[in-house]
């Protein structure tokens, strides 16, 4: 039974999530691309959005790279640099900081949006799904250092790292690697599955369009021709 | 040289009786929806005043427009390409809801409902937003109409820069006149150089400048952006809305709402031919005051054979060739030179003008006589200060403002002796640059103000929109385009009740309470 649990969420769960997050955002981008949009409730109110938005927005994109950067580089790539001990340290440290960060911010964030009457009056189901969704995430990675620390050798994270990359090379018997794990980090990587899952139905769509795009735009102006 | 064909305005201020109509019938057309009660595309100011949303006209407060920077290189104030996207999370310069004001709506329900009572009921206002109540409102879309409010708030208008203002607080001084407001459609326009998403674009063929709907991620630069606060967020759809020049009516050559129902016709619509290189250049001239001038050198004369080639070349049709020729914007703009841009300074190179409005000769009240200049009475007495109009469409220059103002006395006293006492004065003529021609075809345009004068629009021509000249195949394929389409062409969005990717969530009610729109599980 423990297997059984263990290869669902592990082995094939983060597949529905991901296919979910690609599909889904395709068909939200296509059949639906009015609703495609940052949200935005500052016109309403302003008090605190700027150090919250500001500190949330660039802790949680620091710490989503971290975890891009760091599960999917094998380990054959960066030993030659650091060893897996002291990027382990590395990883706790700067996930320490843009985590405190990302929670500092949030933290204004819920404020907001549960006391603000502007702000509550206007927030949708899934505004306020998403926003205590990823707080709960984050206070669980954060929970992680704690528990990272009491072994400081990097298999852990070597460990995470190998099933990540056994999911995305398609390579079977990922969920072995999670099997020994503490109950901390799985609970962190079945939850950070279901952010994925439910990405197209939230507003976290607006993180594809990150306008960058612009920086290379010629000069200023578009002039659209007829047509 | 490449010709593009813009449709401009004209709002001769003259004439202007603020009676609100042109906002009126605008937002029953555009902004009559959830999400954009505070909104008006079109409104109608009295100044003196600081206006709506409050304080516009100040850049040092919004950071709308565009700067010069030290090498003489053209910036949006907001910041450049790097500068707007580091502030996409929070927009320091983005104004609150309560700038312009917080849309409400009433309690009407209680009027109904109300038990019996020695006082008559009375419907208190709410929130459109929270469906709380509120004491009142404090401030809106056109808080210091005729001169509402004290002169010390008020005198906090940015056209008195440079002015010694106190003295028009006092009764005997005080002056006053209309300015209605809509998006300037500029040829610089700072909205488009400040989406970060690409989804404000101006359209070749007449200027308009447009946000597609679909395109817009609500990053919300483009309301900072513009200089002229003429860009909404929509707060429930989370898009940012603007002024489309009711351009559905233009390409079937009708004239905008907001035009068409002026009851004072004080509004102008026709085609002015631009060189579109030079825009640039135009719209970074060093000295504030030359951007009037500067602009104007970018309009080329209908008339002229060379520009006829070129625009033929550039695939403007025939039809606003002709259009141009019998344009009012450019008669009232370059030919007469009475039509100016509002705000030069912003260098956005705006495309709706303004005639200034005459107003009493001041010193004729307190000395029984009116001071003379040459055949005209001295429009550097008229009550409304030269500096003033200056500020508001010259960048500070009172010289063409001077100009503008005795023609227009200049068309009266004539027109006056003409008419009335049998007499036409050349004299008059000659002290104002005009012939008895121009005279009488500026009092035709602008004191009988037929319909057909005022509005000259060519339609649209969608033959022109493919590769070449006259393209069969675009009507060819656009025929029966709309009604049993194929697909879902007629797709709502969010406007969908239960729609999985967020919907509406408010809706206005009798008693004042928003609805929550049902199929939101919030």
């Amino acid at each position: 039974m423990a297997d059984y649990v263990n290869t669902l969420f592990f082995g094939i769960y983060p597949y529905i999530a991901i296919l979910t997050m690609i599909v889904g955002s395709i068909l939200r981008y296509d059949q639906d691309p009015y609703s495609w949009k940052a949200d935005s409730s500052q016109l309403l109110h302003r008090k605190g959005l700027r150090l919250g938005s500001n500190l949330f927005h660039v802790g949680i994109l620091l710490l989503f790279m971290g975890h891009f950067v760091g599960l999917l580089t094998p380990h054959w790539a960066y030993e030659p640099f650091i060893s897996a001990g002291h990027k382990q340290i590395l990883a706790m440290t700067a996930g320490g900081i843009f985590g405190s960060m990302a929670f500092v911010g949030m933290v204004i964030l819920i404020w907001r949006r549960t006391t603000q009457d502007r702000v509550r009056a206007t927030t949708k189901f899934m505004d306020m799904a998403i926003l205590l969704i990823l707080f709960v995430q984050l206070v669980l990675g954060l929970l992680t250092i704690p528990q990272s620390a009491r072994h400081l050798d990097g298999s852990s994270m070597i460990a995470l790292a190998e099933w990540a990359q056994h999911i995305v090379t398609f390579r079977g018997g990922a969920a072995e690697f999670i099997k020994p794990e503490a109950l901390i980090f799985k609970l962190h990587i079945v939850l950070g599955l279901t952010i994925f899952l439910i990405f197209p139905f939230t507003r976290l769509v607006h993180m594809v369009s990150v306008p960058v795009k612009y920086l290379f735009r010629s000069g200023y102006q578009i002039v659209r021709k007829r047509g | 040289m490449t010709i593009r064909a813009q449709i401009g305005m004209v709002l001769n201020l003259d004439k202007c009786i603020g009676c609100h109509t042109c906002s009126i019938t605008c937002k029953n057309v555009w902004t009559s929806r959830g999400g954009v009660e505070y909104a008006w595309f079109n409104n109608v100011e009295s100044k003196p005043g600081v206006g709506y949303p409050r304080n516009w006209e100040d850049q040092s407060e919004w950071k709308g427009g565009w700067e010069l920077t030290k090498a003489g290189k053209l910036k949006p104030k907001i910041g450049g390409k790097l500068g707007v996207l580091s502030n996409i999370f929070a927009n320091p310069d983005l104004p609150l809801i309560d700038d312009y004001y917080e849309p409400f709506t009433y309690e009407y329900d209680h009027l109904k409902t109300a038990k019996e009572s020695k006082t008559v009921p009375t419907a208190r206002m709410k929130s459109a937003i929270t469906g709380k109540f509120k004491e009142k409102p404090e401030w809106g879309v056109n808080w210091e109409e005729i001169l509402g409010g004290e002169f010390e708030k008020r005198s906090k208008d940015y056209n008195f820069d440079k002015i010694q203002k106190d003295i028009y607080g006092e009764f005997e001084n005080t002056f006053m006149m209309y300015l209605p407001r809509l998006c300037e459609h500029c040829l610089n326009p700072s909205c488009v150089a400040s989406c970060p998403s690409g989804a404000i674009y101006k359209r070749e063929e007449d200027g308009i400048v447009l946000i597609d709907q679909d395109k817009c991620r609500g990053w919300r630069m483009c309301v900072s952006g513009c200089p002229y606060k003429k860009i909404y967020f929509n707060w429930q759809s989370g898009k940012s809305e603007k002024c489309t020049f009711c351009y559905p009516r233009i390409e079937a050559g009708e004239p905008t709402v907001c035009s068409e129902t002026c009851v004072g016709r004080i509004r102008y619509l026709g085609v002015l031919l631009y060189d579109a290189d030079k825009i640039l250049e135009a719209a970074s001239a060093k000295d504030e005051k030359d951007l009037y001038q500067s602009q104007c050198d970018l309009f080329l004369d209908p008339h002229d054979p060379e520009v006829i080639k070129q625009a033929l070349a550039d695939g403007v049709p025939q039809s606003w060739i002709d259009g141009a020729q019998n344009s009012p914007v450019y008669k009232m703009a370059m030919e007469w030179k009475i039509a100016f841009p509002l705000h030069p300074e912003y260098r956005t190179l705006p495309m709706v003008w303004y005639v200034p409005p005459l107003s009493p000769i001041q010193s004729a009240a307190e000395a029984g006589h009116l001071d003379q200049n040459g055949m005209l009475p001295d429009v550097r007495q008229l009550r409304i200060p030269n500096k003033y109009l200056a500020n508001l469409l010259t960048a500070g220059d009172e010289e063409p403002i001077i100009s503008a103002l005795e023609r227009m006395m200049a068309m009266r006293v004539y027109m006056r002796g003409k008419t009335v006492d049998g007499v036409e004065d050349p004299a008059v003529l000659e002290q104002v640059g005009m012939t008895e021609d121009e005279m009488n075809d500026m009092y035709q345009l602008m004191a009988i103000a037929n319909y057909e004068d005022r509005f000259v629009i060519p339609t649209n021509h969608r033959e022109y929109a493919g590769d070449g000249p006259f393209d069969q195949e675009i009507a060819f394929s656009a025929r029966s385009e709309c009604g049993f389409s194929f697909g879902n062409d007629s797709n709502t969005g969010a406007k969908k009740r239960t729609n999985l990717f967020g919907s509406q969530t408010h809706n206005n009610t009798l008693s004042g309470t928003p609805r929550k729109v049902s199929g939101d599980p919030s």
